[in-house]
């Protein structure tokens, strides 16, 4: 626990206690989670109040959680280099969700929203120019998505006869191997085969 | 009279031209020889390395930092080593942390040399590159000598460093550090005060200290602006707070500025590297906790428990404890961050990687609207662009 940062976080739950959801710190490091609607009032203030001056914004990027309800969350990074301090700011989004942008607040927003539009499919109200940034033209699919598969469903190679490059679905030579290193000692979540028959035994005996 | 109608022009530039760093493809909107808008297309070089990171154990996942930013490999496996101790709540050994910040010195004399040559190749100087090229191939022996690759070294791991170096390495960086300066010499009075150089950059891409905050911008394109930044002072890891050296900072944000800053920091990079190389300790150079570093070769013949342990760590590699961090070093180029969020498992559950070039890319727009086209190649030549770790 970092005092300073516990300082900082209960300013931030006083001052606009709209936005704040809760406020909690790991590996010392402070975690704001804001309310979607406010995330581009609360990056505001945290750019332009005294105590604050978060005026860098390092880094906005995604993350995927299928199993939660809302199942993304959008991370933004933030920098104060008069306090030498950073936060990290997180707001939760469903599949369907819009968030609002921040690309007035942040010109370097601009990227950073392209690129979870691109990886993550998260929508971004008001945003000058929502293309795709990183993938390919004309690519379908968010590949950062926990259900987009590592090999993803087409690759390309140079067609002799048609003279141009092509599509076609992934042909994988060999199985895509995914080891399970989960101990079952160690909380694994799963049934190991052959365990369910303690279960069906126990029933049919009772 | 009859009206002629003026129409803006719009060029492709690259993805395959010697000034585009790699694979930039710059749409510019022309007016005559004046860029109206810019829009940088990138994803030409995109490999998927978050993605594939996220199936891959944490030791696995080293050698992919050396492909981002292809020019300065250690200094990347630094951030991804440094989020990964600091999840684990482990501290390497001393002497570890001194090879440490001296392989990423040497690292971002490595990046300089070239992002310098090959900036005044952009602007029609060649000597500097011809020249350079010659020590790069020096410094990446040094590479070789202590890893056994050249560029994709895997060197510095969650722990520590893989191995320590070999007798006689520290000699040579030493002999290496004396004669140095003259080289840097060398190219300073082909550059700094010629006036085809300071034409072709005085005053090109000018940002301020609020413009360049406001765009993201860390590293030497920060302090080019005037703003004294640099992490190794703000947030000292490994030995850095144990260094005495300075930080050279811009007044005019432009191209010269950068230019300057970046040559003035190889000579404080060669200044750590001496004070690393007279004080490194004795000792181990990577954690000894059996859990997260191999056992010995030598111990392996003899301990059944060695060998389970070497097993295990290169087939299933270790657990990490859920929790979430972010950690940044700077890098030659800016502030280079990992953002690792662990799950409890033996892979990282997202691995975001914070590159600084993609910040200064998207700026391009802002920077070179109403230059030249010639300038466009300036300023994208001292922005120190490569394609590796904006693509990702």
């Amino acid at each position: 626990m970092n005092q300073n940062l516990q300082d900082l976080g209960d300013y931030l739950k006083n001052a606009i206690p709209d936005a704040v959801e809760t406020v909690s710190q790991d590996h010392e490091q402070l975690i704001v989670v804001c309310r979607a609607q406010e995330i581009a009032a609360f990056l505001t203030f945290l750019r332009d109040d005294s105590n604050c001056l978060f005026k860098v914004l390092i880094d906005i990027c995604g993350v995927d959680y299928p199993e939660r309800e809302k199942r993304f969350e959008v991370v933004y990074h933030l920098q104060s280099l008069r306090l030498n301090q950073r936060i990290r700011v997180k707001v939760e989004c469903g599949e369907n969700d819009i968030i609002p942008s921040v690309c007035g607040v942040f010109s370097s927003a601009n990227w950073y929203e392209r690129e979870t539009w691109d990886f993550f499919g998260i929508m971004f109200s008001d945003h000058p120019d929502l293309r795709r940034l990183l993938t390919d033209y004309g690519f379908d699919g968010h590949p950062l998505r926990k259900d987009f598969p590592l090999t993803g469903y087409v690759e390309v190679r140079y067609d002799e006869e048609q003279k141009r490059v092509v599509y076609e679905p992934v042909k994988l030579t060999q199985a895509f191997r995914s080891f399970d290193f989960m101990s079952p000692w160690e909380g694994a979540e799963y049934i190991l085969p052959g365990d369910e028959k303690a279960d069906e035994a126990a029933e049919g005996g009772s | 009279m009859a009206v002629t109608e003026i129409k803006n022009l719009t060029m492709n530039f690259g993805p395959q031209h010697p000034a585009a760093h790699g694979v930039l493809r710059l749409v510019l909107e022309m007016d005559g020889e004046i860029v109206e808008r810019a829009d940088p297309h990138i994803g030409l070089l995109h490999r998927g390395t978050e993605k594939l990171i996220e199936h891959k154990t944490y030791l696995q996942a080293v050698p992919y930092f050396d492909r981002l930013d292809y020019v300065s490999p250690m200094c990347q496996e630094h951030a991804f080593a440094l989020a990964v101790e600091n999840l684990l709540d482990i501290t390497p050994p001393l002497r570890g942390q001194y090879i440490r910040v001296l392989y990423s010195e040497i690292t971002r004399i490595l990046n300089h040399l070239l992002n310098i040559s090959a900036f005044a190749l952009d602007v029609g100087a060649m000597t500097p590159l011809l020249w350079w090229f010659e020590e790069r191939e020096i410094l990446m022996e040094f590479y070789e000598r202590v890893s056994g690759a050249r560029l994709h070294s895997a060197y510095f791991r969650p722990g520590g460093v893989h191995r320590d170096m070999p007798d006689g390495l520290a000699e040579d960086i030493m002999a290496f550090v004396e004669r140095f300066p003259a080289m840097i010499d060398d190219v300073e009075h082909l550059l700094t005060e010629n006036r085809i150089f300071k034409q072709r950059t005085v005053d090109i891409g000018v940002a301020t200290a609020e413009q360049a905050m406001d765009w993201g911008f860390s590293g030497p394109m920060l302090r080019g602006s005037g703003v004294a930044w640099d992490l190794r002072k703000s947030e000292p890891y490994d030995v850095y707070d144990k260094m005495d050296f300075d930080i050279p900072v811009g007044k005019n944000g432009d191209c010269y500025d950068r230019y300057l800053i970046r040559l003035e920091e190889m000579r404080q990079s060669l200044r750590i590297m001496k004070q690393c190389l007279e004080q490194m300790p004795g000792g181990p150079v990577r954690s000894t906790d059996p859990k997260i570093s191999p056992p010995r070769r030598a111990e392996m013949k003899s301990s059944m428990e060695a060998l389970i342990h070497h097993f295990k760590l290169y087939t299933e590699g270790y657990h990490v404890d859920p929790g979430e961090t972010y950690v940044a070093v700077e890098a030659p180029k800016g502030e280079f961050g990992v953002y690792v969020v662990a799950d409890g498992s033996n892979k990282p559950y997202r691995c975001k990687i914070r590159a600084p070039g993609f910040a200064f890319l998207q700026a391009t727009d802002f920077l070179g609207k109403g230059y030249m086209l010639a300038d466009v190649v300036a300023i994208v030549g001292s922005m120190d662009i490569v394609f590796g770790e904006i693509d990702r």
